[in-house]
């Protein structure tokens, strides 16, 4: 479900394929979240550049995701088009994730 | 203050699908009616939670669950009216303002709760009241107080 995964070096690009990630569809998200990042290089990008709108239903399931990966990886967020990065700002979640401007950003930090 | 847009009236069944419907159509007539896009997006965040909890709440469990929407833009406002045949909110009010904490372990950060700190954060006035066995939940969005936020940002 709207989920292009590919591993580049030591990072597992996750892109989004979806123009909202909302209510409607947390549930799968999660679930598919899961199991393409179940196993693979420690670092994670989650691309969002597509997705043009977030609710909170949207926001939990990627702080679960997060969760889910334990202390020992970590999961990068690249791309968040304006009213996405906005509910990262209202919720304080832009503290809590690495955010990058666009995937070649968060890909060029790797290499640093 | 007089209307200056489209008034807008939608009813539809409390599902999850419904108000991805409802959003969508919502959210177009306000593009139409002259909205830029980063008010439209805070828009689409405020009606969107309101109208989840409405969906995981008030008629959680409810197969009749239905929502009527009401919009009216103005010169400075959005004022939107939006009422369901939900069970009431508990103690007969909104809950009170809280933002979850975020500043805490990996294991601790919240994975919900989010919905109503939104709403208070992009509305600068909501109201609840029970009125014959509905909900009826009454929001305005000040239209340029968010564009000079968002300007300033």
């Amino acid at each position: 479900m709207g989920l292009k995964c590919r591993v580049t070096g030591d990072v597992l690009v996750v892109a989004v394929d979806l123009s909202r990630i909302d209510a409607a569809i947390a549930i799968q998200f999660k679930e598919d979240m899961r199991s393409e990042t179940q196993t693979g290089p420690d670092r994670v990008i989650l691309d969002l550049s597509k997705v043009d709108f977030i609710d909170s239903s949207g926001l939990g399931a990627i702080v679960a995701v997060r969760k889910q990966l334990g202390d020992a990886r970590r999961l990068d967020l690249s791309g968040l088009t304006p009213t996405v990065k906005k509910v990262f700002q209202l919720t304080r979640m832009d503290t809590v994730f690495k955010i990058f401007p666009d995937l070649d950003d968060a890909m060029a930090a790797t290499a640093s | 203050m007089a209307p200056v847009g489209p008034r807008i009236e939608l009813g539809f069944k409390a599902t999850e699908t419904g108000t991805r419907a409802a959003l969508t159509d919502v959210i177009g007539r306000l593009r139409d009616g002259g909205l830029e896009s980063t008010m439209l997006g805070c828009i689409e965040i405020v009606l969107a939670e309101t109208l989840n909890n409405i969906v995981e709440h008030a008629c959680a469990g409810q197969p009749d669950g239905q929502v009527r929407v009401r919009a009216r833009l103005t010169d400075l406002y959005l004022l939107v009216i939006v009422v369901d045949n939900g069970r009431p909110y508990p103690g007969n009010r909104l809950p009170p303002y809280a933002q979850p904490a975020v500043a805490c372990e990996l294991d601790s950060l919240p994975e919900g709760g989010f919905g109503w700190a939104l709403i208070r954060e992009l509305t600068d006035h909501v109201q609840y009241r029970r009125h014959r066995n509905r909900n009826v939940l009454t929001l305005s969005i000040f239209l340029e107080r968010e564009l000079s936020r968002a300007f300033c940002r």
